[in-house]
């Protein structure tokens, strides 16, 4: 089945061209991405609160915008797969969801190593016991550290632009690496928001085997890989050294990744009122509550600032100390446990003692704007009512 | 494209390391498998010579008759996974997938089918070549689907009956009573039936056997690459003794093997009609290629 759609760049699609709105659910607005991006092949396999998006990319198949399309066997089947179908150099779809993200961990974080570009969705939710099938990111923590770009989309319009551009970004020539996009389970993935959607007919141009950095496994693209010297075996230490210079890469290669999120997604974070002392500095779904509580202090007269990080890795240390740069405090809001994103901005900055740690909710609470507001009160030396209580 | 593309320009050979412009020359790239092939081994540049395995592995052996029935040698790709198979399979002048544990099948699943897409009137060869570990134990899950959900292309399983590579361990092919490290005393269970499996999981060609005769043994290898190009999944399960593990001295290593072959290892071989039907076609065009 072929459709007739027009072949176009990433720049043009995500910049240029008409949109339309529309009134989706987030799980909806990866699948329409995924649509557009002339994917050649995506694998499923089901886990709330993925499945949905597995299942809309299996009907796109069904209506040809994607060549092929099956469900593994369970998630290191499917990430394996993945990396199988990289070799032979066509542009690759999947999504996963907290404990299935884990189970093809082994796998995901070969990929970048292996050079596997992809776009991995990741819509979050419990990982740990008590299990839950509810919305909490602690899952992104263990990304963090497979060398994988990764986006944090804080709604339905944030997943449908970010998975867009990760289908450019990963097969950049100094990129070359996956790209995942995480947002929230049920709190995006399920709930509908305003999209504003390019035409299906308009689709990303076909990828070009020939033109990798990393030439296809496929006997056709050269340099020929018949020479028989496997170095990372010769010797420990070759294979010390070889490991390490590759891994550099690597990181190297995920930091130059941040260029195209400026040039697709208009950078890294996204700062309101940036003469404020204090912020509220969030990522995902607990950006839009920050955002929310920055509207909260705006309609009381209180001088807030917001900033939202859009890309998790490469983390935009840089981008966010200048933002901070004379912040008295900085409040972290986080659907997780651990607060990855507060140590990742401690680490970025001098002086780590402004970041409050919280307010954090999981296990799928939601995150109510009054928590953010009492860290605000706070800050600001104000005392709030539930404080008072 | 496939042999085109290590062929170099005449004017850039000579700066090419000798071994890859001996094997453009003398190995098997596009030649006629009758005058290369297993009969030939020793006259032609093989595409397995150096390897690290220990002196006497019958699994290093039946790794070079693997490559030497390679029905197309400039269109393959071979995927492999921890063990120690891998040492030499990595040494083979044709690509190689190392992938993560046991996810060899898994792997061939999205290559063979990406193949498929981008190569519609083309043979890619798949060939995933595994310890027994690696397709019984950690990579069960995705062997044994891999064959239900037909995906076309050949497993081979190097059966030593023990983790050779990470030093000795029990493994799900192990003998019953076998001791072993991780069973001090004695596996407490019998070798799975890793052909049973096969058929019943949908492989439209399954051979057991101790490769000790090479005609025979590269005879499967190509019935069972050509089977999956169009047919279906298949599997070779080979006998390849660990003479460490196992203590064979190394000259009785043959005599092990055609020990197996009148027990365990006894040959069978499975093909369902469509296989059969196919085979007589391709065996009876070319009498001289199979033995």
């Amino acid at each position: 089945m072929s459709l007739n759609k027009t072949l176009v760049d990433m720049d043009y699609l995500l910049k240029e061209a008409p949109r339309e709105k529309h009134f989706i659910t987030g799980a909806q607005a990866m699948a329409e991405a995924v649509k557009r991006a002339s994917v050649d092949m995506a694998i499923a396999y089901p886990i709330t609160p993925q499945s949905e998006v597995m299942h809309l990319v299996g009907d796109i198949f069904a209506q040809g915008h994607i060549k092929e399309y099956y469900r593994a066997e369970e998630e290191l089947g499917t990430m394996s797969a993945i990396a199988g179908a990289a070799r032979a150099g066509v542009r690759l779809f999947t999504a996963t969801s907290g404990p299935g993200l884990l189970r093809g961990l082994e796998a995901i974080v070969s990929w970048p190593g292996h050079r596997v570009p992809c776009v991995l969705g990741v819509l979050t939710r419990v990982v740990n016991a008590p299990l839950s099938i509810q919305p909490d990111n602690i899952e992104m923590a263990y990304l963090l550290h497979s060398g994988i770009v990764l986006l944090h989309a804080e709604n339905q319009q944030d997943t449908f632009d970010m998975t867009l551009a990760a289908f450019a970004i990963t097969e950049k020539v100094d990129v070359y690496i996956p790209v995942a996009v995480a947002t929230e389970g049920f709190f995006v993935t399920h709930a509908k928001g305003y999209v504003d959607m390019t035409s299906e007919e308009l689709a990303f141009n076909e990828p070009d085997p020939y033109a990798a950095p990393v030439p296809a496994m496929d006997n056709e693209v050269p340099p020929a890989r018949i020479q028989r010297d496997a170095p990372v075996q010769k010797s420990n230490f070759m294979s010390y050294l070889i490991h390490s210079v590759w891994q550099q890469e690597i990181w190297d290669s995920n930091k130059r990744a941040m260029k195209y999120i400026y040039q697709y997604l208009g950078g890294p974070i996204e700062v309101q009122n940036p003469e404020a002392d204090v912020f509220v500095l969030a990522s995902g779904c607990a950006a839009a509550q920050a955002r929310e509580a920055h509207r909260y202090a705006q309609e009381e007269g209180l001088s807030v600032g917001f900033i939202k990080v859009k890309a998790i890795r490469p983390f935009p240390k840089e981008e966010i100390r200048t933002a901070l740069k004379n912040a008295t405090t900085v409040i972290i809001p986080e659907h997780n446990i651990i607060g990855w994103l507060a140590a990742e901005v401690k680490a970025a900055i001098p002086n780590s003692g402004i970041v409050v740690d919280g307010p954090r909710v999981y296990g799928g609470m939601t995150l109510p704007v009054e928590l953010i507001m009492e860290q605000v009160y706070m800050a600001l030396g104000m005392k709030s009512e539930t404080l008072q209580a | 494209m496939s042999l085109r593309y290590m062929i170099p320009v005449s004017k850039f050979k000579k700066y090419l390391p000798k071994d890859y412009v001996e094997l453009v020359d003398y190995g098997p790239f596009g030649k006629d498998y009758s005058d290369v092939g297993v009969k030939n081994m020793g006259t032609y540049k093989e595409l397995v010579e150096e390897h690290p395995m220990c002196s006497g592995c019958w699994m290093a052996y039946y790794i070079k008759i693997i490559f030497a029935s390679l029905p197309n040698p400039e269109d393959t790709v071979t995927i492999g996974t921890a063990g120690c198979g891998r040492l030499a399979i990595s040494q083979a002048a044709v690509p190689f997938i190392y992938g993560n544990y046991g996810d060899q099948n898994a792997m061939a699943s999205g290559i063979t089918r990406a193949f498929r897409l981008r190569f519609p009137d083309r043979h890619k060869d798949v060939i995933t070549i595994a310890g027994d570990g690696g397709m019984m134990d950690i990579g069960f899950s995705m062997t044994m689907h891999a064959w239900f959900r037909r995906e076309r292309f050949t497993t081979i399983m190097l059966d030593n009956e023990v983790y050779g590579n990470t030093g000795g361990q029990e493994s799900g092919m192990s003998m019953e009573g076998a001791i072993l490290k991780m069973s001090p005393t004695g596996k407490k269970f019998g070798k799975m039936p890793a052909m049973q499996l096969a058929i019943t999981a949908g492989c439209v060609y399954v051979v057991k056997m101790s490769p000790t005769n090479i005609n025979k043994a590269s005879k499967a290898i190509r019935r069972a690459i050509f089977a999956a190009r169009t047919l279906g999944p298949t599997f070779i399960h080979a006998y390849t003794s660990c003479n460490i593990e196992y203590s064979i001295p190394t000259n009785d290593v043959f005599r092990d093997a055609k020990e197996m072959e009148k027990g365990r290892f006894a040959f069978e071989e499975y093909m369902t009609p469509e296989a059969k039907e196919l085979f007589a076609q391709i065996e009876s065009k070319n009498k001289r290629e199979v033995s």
